[in-house]
């Protein structure tokens, strides 16, 4: 075994430095699910404890329509991946502007919803247990449904000034997968808020 | 062997020392850093600065605790000390100090030349000094019942209903909220970043089984950060719009529940602990193998302690909740679960006993330092499975004895543990090593300090002794076992102003360390002292866990027994 030094010059990044954005990304979800898991923790433990109404089975509707769109977005953000990845940059901005828009639906949805709840059936965060925890956990996943919009529309706006390329869709993917984290979040509050503590 | 080639790690020529440059320079160089070892220091420098702010508030405690009926600061000060030193020293001393070892040695140690985020670790950073400043801006802004200038005062764990509108006037417990809800921003910042880092910037040959155990380590903290800090931000969010939107979570008199509090802050409070700690631990597991000259002992069994205490941190919280009045299942429970984290945190003790088993012990500050440290563990580890008895706790909860255990941890492991590191490391960051004279005055009277302070703070807890009372009648038979504690509290902060001493002292005229002052194994101590901005020229490749044994030792380097 000989002890000569074989030295690469300059190597342009180790290994598995390729792998630090989804790493990351991957990191931020497991911050942000803890984030979310104490808020159901607290819908779950006061669900049934208010001590006035309105409670959940008189105001809430489950939100066919608004759901439908945001799990719709997933599928729109996977064809926009696939299409950057493939280098079809027109059918890129499409599928990502659907994307956008069905959140933006999302999020008009919930505010209808929202309208409803406080100035129809007089639900405010004030009221009771039931106010408090549901505008939350409700509104902290509307949140960062916002910021999921805000991003995505960053990257549209980069799109149309033609920025964005197929090298991109490294990058983009990790993106993608904070809208995904975004969408199965709102599976777990669906099924918690309309469902299980209903 | 599998591979072919032997490591070389790039020992290039000492760079020039920085030349000096217009102040104003300097510091914008410092304020726009994205340099791994600069925020490192700046980290590290931060929670030094707080570490004698928190010692402060602990001193005014201390003098209005040494005797019997003594009114040297009004109960209310008294409060804020208390609330202030608590908060300080977790979040703005132990955690920064943390982060700077984690940010200047993990990169270094792996083989990297940054950060996997630079730009996100400058971000952490600065999020968490601001989160400092607004915690501290409360003595001037945060107006409250006691007239102008009022610093939180509801204790470190906010228990509610303290912290509700009705019972906490004013705005200091917004500073508190909001200071700690934007540091712990920047707490899972950095944390994101050192567990990306470790994972994905490893340099050639760098398997994750040959990681030096400070990074392990370092990865299983900044795991936790993610898991438990969060925790904690949603409480403090929680808290917020019970404050400010007229939420219910914590507001008794509508149904929530004063016990979810407590709940939400011991599911981080308890793995905040091991969050400290476990970077204390890969300092030692770092400096004992370099100064017995011995590789570490179980290597296998020490990482998998390590993973097996992450895990087992997160199941623990409760223990601080006996006196609550859970159910027996609940009590059963964190029990054993607590009973159970020992057994890991003693497989570590055996290991670092092993290494020095045999080894030739260099009695360096550093090592002095790490021994004690073992030792307190040892200690602070026994009294932790007294507490986790149910009805031993029930007893003791919310005693002096429960103080001084967990002092014995912070002070008596993690705080010994820096300062080893701090003689460990100095001679890389600065290129000049600490006077050695000195570091064994520090070490000495330090060492005496905190055995005062803390093995007799146990007694008057034991004698009954409450934690946060303001002042004690003469006739309970507390005063003279205070007034040693103080006395040792005084010996603990002559010390560290020996350490302030010595570090500017050495700065300008320690003895140049070179390359690698302690004949050391691991990555940092390949390149210069201090390092380029860069780390490494060339990116070292390594094969076995010790790259600089393998390297001064060709003859018989360590990757043909790995």
């Amino acid at each position: 075994m000989a002890a000569a030094s074989i030295a690469v010059p300059h190597p342009q990044s180790p290994p598995y430095a390729h792998y630090r954005g989804k790493i990351g990304m991957w990191c931020l979800i497991i911050a942000e699910s803890s984030i979310f898991l104490i808020f159901v923790v607290a819908y779950l433990y006061y669900a049934g404890k208010s001590l006035s109404g309105p409670t959940p089975a008189q105001v809430l509707d489950v939100p066919i329509f608004n759901s439908i769109c945001l799990f719709s977005s997933s599928l729109t953000i996977v064809l926009a991946e696939r299409a950057l990845h493939s280098g079809n940059i027109k059918r890129f901005g499409l599928c990502w502007f659907l994307t956008i828009a069905l959140g933006v639906i999302f999020l008009v949805g919930t505010g209808r919803e929202w309208y409803h709840l406080i100035y129809d059936d007089g639900l405010t965060i004030k009221t009771n247990l039931f106010g408090t925890t549901f505008y939350s956990l409700v509104g902290l996943h509307a949140f960062h449904v916002t910021v999921g919009i805000i991003g995505l529309t960053i990257i549209l706006l980069l799109t149309l000034a033609g920025t964005v390329r197929q090298e991109h869709s490294y990058r983009v993917s990790v993106f993608s997968m904070y809208w995904h984290f975004v969408d199965v979040v709102w599976v777990v509050v669906l099924s918690v808020v309309y469902f299980i503590a209903r | 062997m599998a591979e072919a080639q032997p490591i070389v790690p790039p020992l290039i020529v000492s760079p020039e020392r920085e030349a000096s440059r217009p102040f104003v320079q300097t510091l914008h160089g410092w304020i726009v850093t994205v340099d791994h070892k600069r925020l490192g220091v700046m980290y590290f420098s931060y929670g030094i600065l707080f570490l004698v702010v928190g010692g402060i508030e602990a001193m005014i405690m201390r003098a209005q605790l040494a005797v019997a009926n003594n009114h040297l600061v009004s109960p209310e000060t008294f409060n804020q000390m208390f609330t202030m030193h608590g908060t300080t020293m977790i979040f703005f001393a132990a955690m920064p100090i943390v982060f700077g070892f984690g940010n200047y040695c993990v990169p270094i140690m792996i083989g990297a030349r940054d950060m996997a985020f630079p730009r996100l670790n400058a971000f952490g950073f600065w999020m968490s000094a601001l989160g400092g400043i607004i915690l501290y801006f409360s003595f001037i802004g945060g107006f409250g019942l006691y007239g102008a200038g009022s610093a939180p005062d509801v204790g470190w764990f906010a228990y509610a209903p303290l912290t509700s509108r009705a019972f906490s006037v004013g705005h200091s417990t917004d500073y508190w909220i909001v200071g700690l809800l934007v540091s712990g921003f920047g707490s899972i910042a950095t944390g994101l970043n050192i567990l990306t880092t470790a994972l994905c910037m490893r340099c050639p040959g760098m398997k994750l089984n040959r990681l030096p155990l400070m990074v392990w380590m370092n990865v299983v903290t900044s795991f936790l950060v993610l898991v438990a800090v969060s925790p904690l931000t949603a409480a403090q969010i929680m808290l917020l719009i019970d404050r400010y939107l007229g939420g219910h979570f914590f507001d008794t008199q509508a149904g929530g529940s004063a016990v979810i509090w407590m709940h939400f802050f011991w599911v981080f409070g308890h793995p905040e602990v091991y969050i400290l700690v476990l970077p204390a631990f890969g300092i030692l597991s770092e400096v004992i193998p370099v100064f017995s000259r011995k590789p570490i002992f179980g290597y296998n069994a020490m990482v998998g302690a390590t993973i097996a205490i992450g895990f087992i941190s997160l199941t623990v919280w409760a223990h601080h909740m006996f006196t609550v009045g859970m159910t027996s299942y609940a009590n059963a429970f964190f029990v054993a679960s607590t009973s159970a984290i020992a057994v890991p945190t003693g497989i570590k003790i055996f290991n670092w006993v092993g290494t020095m088993w045999g080894g030739k012990i260099r009695f360096k500050t550093p090592m002095l330092f790490c021994l004690a440290a073992v030792a307190q563990m040892l200690i602070a580890g026994l009294t932790g499975i007294m507490l986790s008895a149910a009805p031993f706790n029930w007893q003791l909860s919310g005693s002096y004895f429960v103080v001084a255990h967990f002092h014995y941890v912070i002070v008596g492991v993690i705080v010994f543990g820096t300062f080893a590191g701090i003689y460990y490391w100095f001679p890389k960051v600065t290129g000049r090593m600490l006077s050695d004279t000195l570091g064994k005055w520090h070490f000495w009277l330090f060492l005496i300090g905190f055995h005062l302070t803390f093995d007799f703070m146990h007694i008057p807890g034991l004698l009954g002794m409450p934690r946060r009372i303001y002042t004690y009648d003469a006739s309970r038979g507390w005063e003279g076992w205070n007034i040693i504690v103080s006395i040792g509290a005084a010996c603990q902060a002559i010390a560290v102003l020996i350490l302030v001493i010595n570090v500017i002292w050495s700065l300008y005229k320690g003895r140049e360390a070179g390359n690698d002052p302690w004949d050391a194994w691991t990555l940092e101590w390949a390149t210069t002292s201090p390092p380029p901005a860069y780390n490494f020229a060339e990116l070292p490749e390594v094969r076995s866990r010790r790259p600089l044994w393998d390297l001064k030792h060709p003859e018989d380097p360590d990757w043909k027994y790995e």
